[in-house]
């Protein structure tokens, strides 16, 4: 366990462990776009920033990727975190204006609108977070999306913005998108994301389309199941 | 015999020193990417054809690396007298051998004239440009052809590498480094050696070194320079420093936009594989360590460590937080030295002349020399190598020769796009790594951009973000998105449709960007528009509040009149003009119709009168 003050609070923590967790941890809230549970950080919204007090040295770290350590000091709410906190929320709106999400986000944070920026219109609700990229590749374990283009041209979609041959169709990208920008419709025995039509699988007892034939090979390949069991829904199994 | 293999390893370079000796009666002409493109190579071959012709062929023409003053090339110098040459054509091939080789008689013609005193000047170090230079460690371009390793021999190449096998235990090397007080020269100037211990110290097995030849700094092209004109002494300083914290592979990673440093680089490899310097059991020692080229594809991220990892690991160049350093987790997730090709370059020399020496050059904080390119608005482009804590007013005005067509010096760009701008006022600053982030620059790799009254230092500043926001990877917001609604702003100051308010929006969001941003590229990405700010904010002000740019150069604030007193009528820029703004009768002065008028500027350029004024 490291010892350290959190806001003037005295916080312990398991060594190995993140900064973010225990700044949650001691009842102090932090936002964040891209740390999820089931994927690995990257430290790219740069929302969950902080300004930590080593000796006489202090600095802004992203806390999703800071390790804990002893006799830190951390400070969630200094006036240069809030400002990159406040520049990073200006950012967002005016790359995704129509995202309810960010606009609500910014509202509990007290940050409206900067009128001196154009909106974007061609960016859709995506801020670029990269969980949906990660999600695909480290825990479906297909990379049927990746990033392309640098800078402010980058975009998330399949190799060449055609239809995917390994996309499975799981929607984990979906499921994981922070703002609701990958957009999957599921129509009885049809589903569509990242323009390619799925084929869905109805289960084998109650009759009720649960998911992509895709899929249910992939996971079938994987762990070596039949089909035959993987065409039971979990509420059914 | 002494069979001792490490002390057997010396003899091998002692050896090899004493055969192939210092040569004496040579020719070297540059052969760098600057002085082929103007032609060198069709004079080296003249030179080779005519000494055969004239039956000298006992004299050696070396196609060196870049001999720094690129203003005046084709250049080459004639040992053993050092006469230096310049602009030099085939058609002034024959005279050089007949004169100059054969009887040691100079040609003025091609001597360099002091632009003051109209002297002729015969050495290169008389020249002004070289005189107060300190070229300990790019002088050596002009002694070898970078594609002979035996040229690298005769210059005490290796010895550095023979002494450290023979006398020294690794840690010994970091001490002497950390005594020499080597900072690094591609942009952060961390010390070498505390890198080299952590990574000597550090868990974990293999342990890579890489040389940073990711150069992507708009005019700079020092380490290209070197990576050209000298390989051998960044693979021998990588060599040495592989021995030092325990590495057996290393790489160098080089733009691909740089094709003859990758040919000599690979050349260079090569040979040393051959003779034994790189590869298994180095000169019969137990040491072994080999070395491979990566071609970066060009991106200016790059050059920052994380990124430069993720790409020669075959991944997209993104940089990753950095909390824990690459000496413990770099390249592979393994620990890791990167150095600057520049870097690597100082390591024999330390080790050969000895901390103490190199300890004796420089300012407090910073040792040793640095080379930078000094390019824009001067008269002497080119590649200056100086000591540590010399002024800028020495670089710029003794050395650079000052501004051209007697122009008035504004400012000048240190550290590369994301450096600063530092005016006049600061010129006497002495320039070190501290002195200059201390005014808002940055040392960088070594790019200087010199401006003069005719730069508009909201149109610089425009450039640089425009250049930074192309260069942006792309993962964090604060740089992505935030360098690109700087540079939105700017273009609109620089339009002529800037709002009051502006530039305050502008500082805000370059500090909370700085403070945010993933790397450094976000990190000092605001400091060109920070900088101008702070040391030109009048003209940010007439921008915005008077819509006039004074010095002339955004096209949206200015307008272009003809002064009807200095006007002969002559008719010169109506048939230069695009868009037939300009009218008149023959012999009478001429208007020009603001409506029509592009501000291309082509009609300066042809008024002999200077009847033209842009206001």
């Amino acid at each position: 366990m490291v010892n350290m003050m959190i806001d003037g609070k005295k916080v312990s923590a398991p060594k190995g462990t993140m900064l973010l967790e225990s700044i949650r941890g001691a009842g102090v809230s932090i936002p964040t776009l891209c740390a999820h549970e089931a994927i690995s950080r990257s430290g790219a919204c740069r929302l969950c920033v902080v300004e930590i007090k080593k000796g006489n040295r202090t600095r802004i770290v992203t806390s999703c990727l800071y390790g804990v350590e002893e006799g830190l000091i951390v400070d969630t709410k200094s006036e240069r975190v809030l400002n990159v906190r406040r520049l990073v929320m200006e950012l967002l709106l005016a790359r995704c204006p129509e995202s309810d999400v960010l606009q609500k986000m910014a509202r509990d944070m007290g940050v409206g609108p900067q009128p001196r920026y154009t909106v974007d219109t061609d960016k859709g609700k995506c801020i670029l977070c990269r969980s949906c990229v990660r999600v695909c590749e480290e825990v479906v374990g297909v990379s049927a999306i990746g990033l392309f283009s640098r800078g402010s041209y980058k975009e998330v979609g399949t190799p060449y913005q055609e239809k995917s041959d390994v996309c499975i169709g799981c929607g984990a990208c979906a499921y994981v998108c922070p703002t609701g920008h990958i957009e999957m419709i599921s129509t009885g025995d049809k589903r569509k994301i990242w323009g390619r039509t799925f084929k869905m699988q109805a289960c084998s007892k109650c009759g009720k389309f649960f998911a992509p034939v895709d899929q249910l090979k992939f996971i079938g390949k994987k762990t070596g199941t039949s089909m035959e069991e993987l065409c039971v829904c979990t509420e059914c199994r | 015999m002494n069979e001792n293999p490490d002390t057997q390893a010396r003899q091998i370079i002692d050896n090899l020193t004493l055969y192939y000796g210092p040569k004496k009666k040579f020719i070297a002409i540059c052969a760098g990417t600057g002085c082929r493109a103007s032609g060198s190579l069709k004079v080296k071959e003249a030179l080779e054809a005519e000494l055969k012709k004239q039956n000298l062929s006992e004299v050696d023409v070396l196609a060196t690396g870049c001999l720094g003053f690129c203003e005046k090339g084709p250049m080459l110098v004639v040992h053993p007298d050092k006469y230096f040459y310049q602009h030099v054509r085939v058609e002034d091939v024959p005279e050089i051998i007949s004169k100059t080789v054969a009887k040691g008689e100079v040609i003025s013609r091609l001597l360099y004239r002091h632009p003051e005193t109209k002297k002729t000047l015969f050495r290169e170090e008389d020249l002004p440009f070289y005189k107060k230079q300190l070229r300990v460690v790019f002088g050596q371009n002009g002694m070898i052809d970078p594609s002979r390793i035996e040229d690298y021999f005769a210059i005490n190449g290796y010895q550095a590498l023979g002494k450290v096998l023979a006398e020294m235990t690794p840690e010994g090397v970091i001490s002497e480094v950390k005594k020499a007080g080597l900072r690094g020269r591609g942009g952060g100037g961390f010390h070498a050696a505390v890198k080299w211990e952590g990574v000597r110290k550090a868990k974990g097995d293999p342990k890579y070194v890489i040389a940073n030849g990711d150069e992507g700094d708009p005019g700079a092209y020092m380490d290209r320079s070197l990576m050209e004109g000298n390989p051998h002494s960044v693979i021998e300083g990588m060599i040495i420093g592989a021995y030092a914290v325990g590495s057996n592979q290393g790489y160098i990673y080089v733009r691909n936009e740089y094709p003859l440093a990758v040919t000599h680089l690979t050349k260079a490899i090569a040979d040393a594989r051959e003779m034994g310097l790189l590869g298994k059991n180095i000169l019969g020692t137990d040491f072994s360590f080999d070395i491979q080229i990566t071609k970066g594809a060009g991106a200016f991220v790059c050059g920052e460590s994380s990124a430069l990892f993720a790409s020669v690991e075959g991944r997209a160049g993104e940089p990753r937080a950095k909390y824990v350093h690459a000496v413990e987790k770099g390249l592979y997730d393994k620990p890791t030295v990167l150095n600057n090709v520049e870097t690597w370059a100082n390591v024999p020399l330390i080790i050969n002349k000895g901390a103490d020496w190199y300890n004796s050059i420089g300012t407090e904080g910073s040792k040793g020399t640095k080379i930078f390119s000094l390019v824009g608005k001067i008269n002497n482009t080119g590649l200056i190598e100086v000591p540590m804590g010399t002024t800028l007013y020495e670089i710029i005005y003794d050395m650079g020769g000052g501004i051209p067509n007697g122009r008035k010096f504004k400012a000048v760009q240190t550290g590369g796009p994301s450096g600063g701008c530092i005016p006049e006022s600061l010129l006497d600053i002495p320039v070190d790594f501290d002195k200059l982030y201390e005014v808002g620059s940055m040392m960088g790799s070594g790019g200087m951009i010199v401006m003069d009254e005719t730069s508009c230092m909201v149109d610089v500043a425009r450039y640089f973000l425009e250049f930074l926001k192309e260069e942006s990877c792309g993962k964090c917001v604060p740089c992505r998105e935030g360098v690109r609604r700087m540079s939105d702003i700017l273009e609109d100051i620089c339009a002529g449709k800037g709002r009051e308010g502006d530039v305050e929006i502008l500082e805000a969001m370059g500090k909370a960007i700085a403070d945010g941003s993933l790397c450094a590229l976000g990190g000092s990405a605001p400091n060109p528009v920070l900088s101008t700010i702070r040391y030109f904010r009048e003209e940010y002000d007439a921008h915005i509040r008077d819509h006039r740019c004074p010095a002339g150069v955004c096209k949206a604030l200015i307008t272009y009149s003809i002064d009807a007193e200095k006007c002969t009528g002559c008719g010169v820029c109506v048939k230069v003009c695009a868009t037939q703004a300009i009218t008149g009768e023959k012999k009478k002065a001429h208007v020009i119709d603001k409506d029509k008028c592009t501000r291309c500027g082509a009609c300066i350029q042809s008024c002999k009168f200077d009847a033209i004024h842009v206001k």
